[in-house]
């Protein structure tokens, strides 16, 4: 399994996902934004969490047009996984990749903090080693984490299963951090192959560290 | 020598926080017959044409690629 990591300048988080992925057994690269091409072998792309070109015009809009996210729309719309985590979701938004968009957190505050999330959908990869209804704890570290979709865009997610996660209280009843409709943390396309989340399963590998919930999530990707 | 002002703004029904935190701190400041803000951003573009047609098409474009993300926003162009 290897696991390819994109890193633009601003990215922030490629290490830990590198770390997390390495401890599940995967074998990791770093690759730069300037990069025409992906590394061959690649069995998932991650795009890491951080604040791509300074979060300069609207986070991940300058991302996307990296050289190397020619190779990122190529390799996902011919059905490669694909996984943005938290910047990496706006970038995925941005192009075009994922539904929606990220606006500026309701409270207008960055928030860091452990946040319970709610599973809304595992028929997919990378959720498929979680139940519909379980409650995970990840941490969640965001200024614009507002998730925004129209009402017809809405609709579809739902047709379509497409709604993975959403923010939640303990016992699951909805507990919005940031103004995202309908409380939405995670959304994957219709083909169910690229995916994109504003918390930070990478952050939550270690128990002692406050939790290992990301474990089950990045493990899905593993076993497929 | 052509001036673009672009201004872009979240489109109406989306909620903007910033123009409503604004709102309130005017009614906190006592400022009267308020009935709403709206925050957006001007990006000032010169362009060497005097073309006006040209200008407007290539600002356009802009918008719609980079300057814009018309998910969630809309954008004004004067040219001066």
């Amino acid at each position: 399994m290897k696991v390819t990591i994109l890193q633009f300048p601003g990215t922030n988080c490629e290490y830990d996902t590198q770390h997390a992925f390495e401890k599940l057994g995967a074998t990791t690269e770093i690759v730069w934004h300037k990069a025409e091409s992906l590394p061959e072998d690649t069995n998932l792309l991650v795009v890491a969490g951080g604040f791509s070109y300074g979060d300069y015009l609207r986070s991940g809009a300058i991302a996307k047009f990296s050289p190397v996210m020619k190779a990122v729309t190529e390799y996902a719309n011919n059905g490669g996984k694909v996984l943005g985590i938290c910047n990496g979701f706006q970038v995925l938004t941005e192009a075009g990749l994922l539904p929606g968009a990220l606006k500026r957190n309701d409270g207008l505050h960055f928030i860091s903090k452990h946040h319970t999330l709610k599973v809304e959908n595992n028929d997919n990869i990378f959720l498929e080693k979680l139940n519909k209804g379980d409650i995970i704890n990840i941490p969640i570290a965001h200024h614009d984490g507002n998730y925004f979709i129209d009402q017809e865009g809405l609709k579809e997610l739902y047709a379509n299963n497409q709604v993975l996660l959403t923010y939640s209280d303990e016992s699951g009843d909805v507990k919005n951090p940031n103004g995202s409709v309908d409380s939405i943390a995670g959304v994957c396309n219709k083909n169910k192959n690229v995916f994109g989340l504003m918390p930070h399963p990478e952050r939550a590998m270690e128990s002692i560290l406050g939790s290992d919930d990301g474990v089950k999530m990045l493990e899905g990707f593993l076993a497929s | 020598m052509t001036t673009a002002i672009i201004n872009v703004s979240l489109k109406a029904g989306v909620l903007d926080s910033q123009g409503k935190a604004v709102h309130h701190a005017l009614d906190s400041l006592h400022f009267e017959g308020v009935e709403d803000v709206r925050v957006g951003k001007q990006i000032v573009i010169k362009l060497d044409t005097d073309d006006k047609t040209a200008a407007m098409n290539e600002v356009e474009k802009m918008c719609e690629e980079i300057l814009a993300n018309t998910v969630i926003e809309d954008y004004k162009i004067e040219l001066i």
